[in-house]
């Protein structure tokens, strides 16, 4: 179901101009209120009235994840801290978290957006919502919450962990949505699959699933293991949360709320904007933002955009699968190497979980490049050459995707960590400098 | 006479053999027949205990990879040329040994044999009046 087909059918000559509208608006109040982007505006000798339509979007200088961290936490507040009604913090994986700040309306808002993908899933007032992903700092579980209860479904805050409750609640309360992390969803269907609970006591037949990148392969896997349908919704912190795209019924590309969350794609090196559906870097500026809007955000995720009008009636810009990001991206023995396409070949070998973990150093001036690999029970062998055949065979069709071979190392199931938020897959031990 | 070995997949960790083995010391589960087969990121422990299945579920439990595996423990006389006539014979039929180690108890040795047919080994140890055991 479409739910605001003035916004997601507009025309795109309408929806240009309403983009224009917004950011001339959103300029004008980062300009007066906040005194880094009014500096910042100042040395690049843009000035608000020279923002006049969306196009002159690419005068405005670029902000980043740094930004955040070095006026950290007040710093980027465009209006007063009385006006701030919610806080919300990226887990902070080097030295300061991001704090992100809400007023009512941006709230109201990104509410609205999130509600835009529930409907898009099928979901719907009669539904009811399991949220799943971490309560609290993190944005995942109280974005889906107000989403879900914006639609009107009956909400469960379940929050992650607790995976007996989980599976009680959801089968007690008749759970027909799921929202959380696609690892944390196998980790559920595992668990599912170990309770002995039948399938037909459970009632979900939709996935929400968010807050890391996944591949089409897990999309299989946990579509078949849950039974359900999985749908992507994207989002990051620092544009608001869960709920900036969705994936519509033909699963071909993922919408975004462009009306409230303006995207471009750059080059990730030079910075400037790239043709229509070239591969580059991803870029985002909040339209409506009031606490701390975000100007031409590098988002470090590497995409490309689709414009056509999508065969679900929506004119909504569709954004392509996220390749990787810039800054997850592996240059091991100079091969570019992302941990999805690790990801999406194990997914793809009937004797290992897709759970892995990737460890790379520099030993003797050479990279080494270890994956730890959870090989299912069954294919165990007590004999040592077949297990060496088994890691043969892995570490081959990985180096036929990748480019370059890997050593692989055979854990037992459930030995590597089941992340309930954002899956930390890579630890990189190498010293650049 | 087949026996049930166990094999529990180790990493190549410091201290991992040694907290299996404090499971089953805790138990009071005795090994009687042990073997290590290792790479560099990881082994596989090779046993035979009194109540295999009971071994097999304590270790389930306590999180390890843990198969049983039929075998066949032959006992040959302790002393020379003792183990060498049992290999011969089961070299000279058509089976295919994966793997198998020896131990010695009291005045008898004995060896424990993984191969690709065990009931045809069976059948050939006993034509051929070798002794089979159970742990
Ligand atoms: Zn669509």
């Amino acid at each position: 179901m479409i739910w605001n087909t003035s916004i997601e059918c507009m025309d795109r000559e309408s929806m240009r101009k309403l983009q224009g509208e917004r950011l001339r608006n959103v300029v004008e109040h980062v300009y007066h209120n906040c005194a880094p982007y009014r500096e910042r505006m100042q040395q690049a000798g843009v000035k608000p009235s020279d923002i006049q339509s969306i196009d002159d979007i690419v005068k405005l200088p670029f902000s980043s994840k740094q930004d955040l961290r070095d006026y950290y936490p007040w710093g980027l507040l465009s209006v007063p801290q009385s006006e701030i009604v919610k806080i919300h913090a990226s887990s902070g994986t080097t030295g300061k978290p991001i704090v992100m700040a809400y007023t009512r309306n941006d709230v109201a808002n990104w509410a609205e957006a999130g509600t835009r993908c529930l409907a898009a899933y099928g979901l719907g007032k009669d539904d009811v919502i399991q949220v799943s992903y971490g309560y609290g700092l993190f944005t995942g579980g109280l974005g889906a919450h107000d989403a879900s209860m914006n639609l009107g479904a009956t909400t469960i805050p379940m929050s992650a962990g607790n995976t007996e409750k989980q599976l009680l609640m959801m089968r007690d309360l008749g759970a027909t949505g799921l929202a959380c992390t696609p690892s944390y969803a196998l980790y559920l269907a595992e668990a599912l699959e170990k309770s002995g609970i039948p399938r037909n006591e459970i009632k979900l037949k939709v996935g929400i699933f968010g807050a890391e990148p996944w591949t089409e392969e897990m999309r299989k896997e946990i579509e078949y293991r849950l039974g359900i349908k999985a749908y992507d919704i994207y989002g990051l912190t620092e544009i608001s949360g869960p709920g900036v795209g969705f994936e519509c019924e033909c699963q071909n590309g993922t919408h975004l709320n462009e009306d409230l969350f303006f995207p471009e794609i750059v080059d990730p090196k030079t910075g400037e904007v790239l043709p229509e559906g070239t591969e580059g870097e991803l870029v985002f500026t909040t339209l409506s933002k009031e606490g701390m809007p975000m100007i031409r955000f590098r988002t470090h995720d590497l995409t490309h955009l689709i414009y056509e009008k999508c065969s679900c009636g929506r004119t909504l810009v569709r954004m392509g699968r996220i390749l990787g990001r810039t800054d997850d991206m592996l240059i091991i023995r100079g091969v570019n190497v992302f941990p999805s396409q690790v990801e999406a070949v194990l997914c793809t070998l009937e004797e290992v979980e897709p759970h892995f973990f990737i460890t790379v150093d520099r030993v003797n001036n050479t990279d080494t490049f270890d994956i730890e690999v959870e090989v299912k029970e069954k294919y165990y062998s007590d004999v040592m050459s077949e297990m060496e055949l088994l890691r043969k065979k892995i570490a081959h069709a990985i180096h036929s995707v990748v480019g370059i071979q890997p050593n692989i190392k055979p854990v037992a199931p459930n030995t590597i960590e089941r992340s309930q938020g954002k899956a930390k897959r890579v630890n990189d031990k190498r010293k650049f400098k | 006479m087949v026996v049930k070995q166990l094999s529990v997949y180790l990493e190549n960790k410091p201290n991992t053999l040694n907290k299996m083995l404090q499971v089953l010391t805790e138990h009071g589960i005795n090994m009687t027949a042990f073997c290590v087969a290792d790479s560099v990121d990881y082994g596989i422990v090779r046993f035979c205990v009194g109540r295999p299945e009971l071994a097999y579920s304590i270790l389930r439990e306590n999180g390890y990879t843990v198969r049983l595996t039929d075998v066949v423990c032959i006992e040959v006389p302790h002393e020379s040329g003792g183990l060498h006539k049992a290999i011969r014979i089961i070299s000279e039929s058509d089976i295919n040994i994966d793997y198998m180690y020896a131990f010695a108890d009291g005045g008898s040795a004995k060896v424990v044999i993984r191969c690709n047919s065990t009931e045809r080994l069976i059948e050939i140890a006993q034509a051929n009046h070798l002794e089979l055991v159970k742990i």
